[in-house]
């Protein structure tokens, strides 16, 4: 054994087998992150760590709960009138989920106006929208559980989809239910499949680390760490940073759950499933909402299918349809212009997927749709060839230049590129 | 600051999401708001008005709407002592067995029971209602939008139709009522019971006190969830206080160097 690393003789003797402490040491304490980053950078770990909140308060609620159409309902007022601080635990989860979604969405947001799906980063992003589609999923089957109205008939008209399919489209729904509608075998797989995608989602989310500490972080200026002094270990700087972001979202998503546990959810899910009556409107939770108004923005259902999940799919080959050289929005004037369309544009199809599907809302739909999709298909594509980017910075150490002669290095350093 | 920024947006965030959520939720009617003892952030149940909303309940509605969630044990909450509780529940008449030769008997409940049920199945209570199942009201202030201020709408929303209108037999024209058109008949008259603390009661009076009792039914954690609420947002606060200035102190090297 060379010079032992660390002070106490039984983890030396245990990292000399398992080298277990280094590993810790080199990826939570020592890791080089640049020294730049922004609060918009907390996010990572917030949405790790209400993953975490999620598999904890989820298991503890599996211990109380029922899949049978019969009890499912009861077994969860149990949990909220029996169970010792059961209505804590199952407000901690359902406002969880929502809370996780607003945290991965301003993540996936802040990847977008950063450039940070750019090389050398692209299966660390296409990782990240595999655990948006993983959670999207979960999130799904979760709120079925319940098994109260908006459960019921969002199940219904969500596995319906997949008659779309020709041919088999149908067959497929069938084998989806377990029967020919969705009932008891129904919410006995969709049980078993929420509790076990978490941990395929925590799976992917180690593979998403692994890319990600493969080249650190990228930063709100996007340009590569040219030397150490431009990083700072991770601890104690971002292990505080993210400390103290952690109390700040603590104190926001308690004050949801413990003074407005209800805002977020359907009043009625506090109706029992009934297949014999159909609610007014049948709507998804609000984070399925931009998905939901693109579902129904194409007068076709098949094409409605296929372009709520081309709304996914084109997040996988982003990093190819953006072409610019440049990361951060910082620098690519037209580019920020157009993030900010891009956060309009889904803000309103997420307004309109909650409105009926009539009138002057569904052709706000078809063009907010149609927007989507031309900001990545063709806007992406095309802006790098019109846009003339600012000059950047030699390195995160050294202050934006000004100067006519450094900009013009720095443009010969980037043509070389 | 930079970080008051990222608060903001935040909030914004946030705030368009749950707007969002209040317009499609509340678009329909517009109800009277009726400042509830228990919808502030400090709320509480007030507990006679409950007390005398589980006498509306028990002498008025109790004839067709069942709470099948709800023990007479829980009624401790709302200020029963345990004498008083098996009182209650000796009133009521409950189905039990089957016995050790195989029938099913009555009994007087206990404590323990759920609350007896106007009918003895979905079906027999559908039939007795003119095709019409009364809901149980359990959960009814958590189930409809604006829950409490509804339910007070709707009892006191019998009035006379609109002189065009015709009122389908067995059906009962109410103002807040969506369609206006509800099977449930007028339940709340001037005097229709006689509080045991010597309440008068008005109309309006039994539609307050029962919404109070029914909003009790459907969150009976809310007193305790908002106490506790209130400490840990306290804690959490100070504790966002001393990390914040923590990581001041920890950066000031890395922050001085630019």
């Amino acid at each position: 054994m060379s010079k032992p690393k660390f002070k106490n003789p039984v983890v030396n003797w245990i990292d000399y087998r398992l080298p277990i402490f280094t590993f810790m040491n080199h990826e939570l304490n020592e890791y080089p992150t640049p020294k730049n980053l922004n609060y918009f950078w907390n996010f990572g770990s917030l949405a790790g760590i209400t993953l975490v909140i999620m598999i904890v308060t989820g298991i503890v609620l599996s211990m109380n709960y029922t899949a049978h159409i019969d009890y499912a309902f009861d077994s969860v007022e149990r949990i909220m009138r029996d169970v010792n601080h059961g209505w804590l635990l199952r407000y901690i989860h359902m406002n969880g989920a929502s809370f996780f979604f607003i945290v991965v969405y301003i993540h996936i947001f802040r990847g977008l106006y950063y450039g940070s799906y750019k090389a050398p980063r692209e299966i660390l992003w296409i990782l990240g929208v595999l655990i948006l589609l993983l959670m999207m999923a979960t999130a799904f089957m979760g709120y079925v559980l319940p098994w109260g109205q908006m459960s019921f008939w969002g199940a219904t008209v969500i596995t319906n989809l997949f008659s779309a399919i020709p041919l088999v489209g149908e067959s497929i729904v069938t084998w989806l239910w377990g029967g020919f509608s969705v009932d008891n075998p129904t919410l006995n797989r969709f049980f078993s499949l929420h509790f076990v995608l978490p941990f395929v989602i925590v799976g992917v989310v180690i593979l998403h680390l692994v890319a990600l500490h493969r080249f650190g972080s990228n930063n709100p200026i996007g340009i590569d760490v040219k030397g150490k002094q431009d990083t700072i270990p991770f601890h104690p700087y971002y292990t505080i940073k993210d400390l103290f972001g952690l109390s700040v979202f603590a104190t926001i998503f308690a004050a949801a759950v413990f003074f407005f546990p209800n805002f977020m959810g359907h009043p009625d899910n506090y109706i029992p499933a009934n297949p014999m009556v159909t609610p007014a409107h049948i709507v998804p939770e609000w984070y399925f909402l931009p998905f939901y108004a693109i579902l129904r923005a194409i007068p076709d259902k098949l094409g409605g299918v296929l372009f709520m999940f081309g709304a996914i799919m084109v997040l996988f080959v982003l990093p190819w349809l953006d072409k610019s050289s440049v990361r951060s929005s910082q620098f690519r004037p037209l580019y920020k212009l157009f993030f900010w369309f891009l956060v309009i544009d889904c803000i309103a199809l997420g307004y309109l997927g909650a409105m009926p599907a009539e009138g002057i809302y569904v052709v706000l739909s078809r063009l907010a749709t149609a927007y989507y999709f031309f900001h990545f298909l063709i806007i992406l594509p095309l802006l790098p060839k019109i846009e003339s980017t600012r000059p950047l910075p030699v390195s995160i150490s050294t202050p934006i230049i000004t100067t006519s002669s450094n900009a013009s290095t720095v443009m010969a350093m980037r043509e070389k590129k | 600051m930079r970080f008051s920024k990222l608060v903001l947006y935040f909030l914004i965030l946030f705030n368009f999401f749950l707007s969002k959520l209040a317009l499609s939720a509340g678009k329909a009617i517009e109800y009277p708001d009726k400042n509830w003892s228990f919808s502030s952030i400090f709320g509480t149940f007030d507990k006679a008005s409950a007390q005398r909303g589980f006498q509306v309940y028990k002498e008025v509605c109790a004839g067709c709407h069942g709470m099948r969630l709800i023990s007479y044990r829980n009624l401790a909450a709302l200020g029963y002592n345990q004498d008083e509780l098996k009182a209650i529940a000796s009133q009521f008449e409950i189905t039990d067995g089957p016995n050790d030769d195989g029938e099913f008997f009555t009994r007087p409940g206990r404590p323990s029971d759920k609350f007896a049920s106007p009918y003895p199945n979905k079906k027999a209570a559908i039939a007795a209602n003119g095709g019409a199942y009364p809901p149980d009201l359990s959960l009814i202030i958590k189930a409809r939008p604006n829950g409490a201020n509804y339910l007070h709408a709707l009892l006191s929303g019998y009035v006379e139709p609109p002189k065009n209108m015709k009122v389908p037999e067995g059906m009962y024209y109410n103002k807040f009522y969506s369609g206006n058109l509800i099977a449930m008949p007028q339940p709340l008259y001037e005097d229709g019971i006689e509080y045991l603390d010597g309440t008068k009661a008005s109309p309006d009076q039994m539609a307050i006190d029962v919404t109070t009792f029914l909003a009790w039914a459907s969150e009976p954690e809310l007193e305790e969830r908002k106490q506790l609420g209130i400490t840990v947002i306290l804690f959490l606060i100070v504790f966002s206080i001393l990390s914040y200035f923590s990581m001041r102190q920890i950066w000031a090297p890395i922050k001085n160097k630019n």
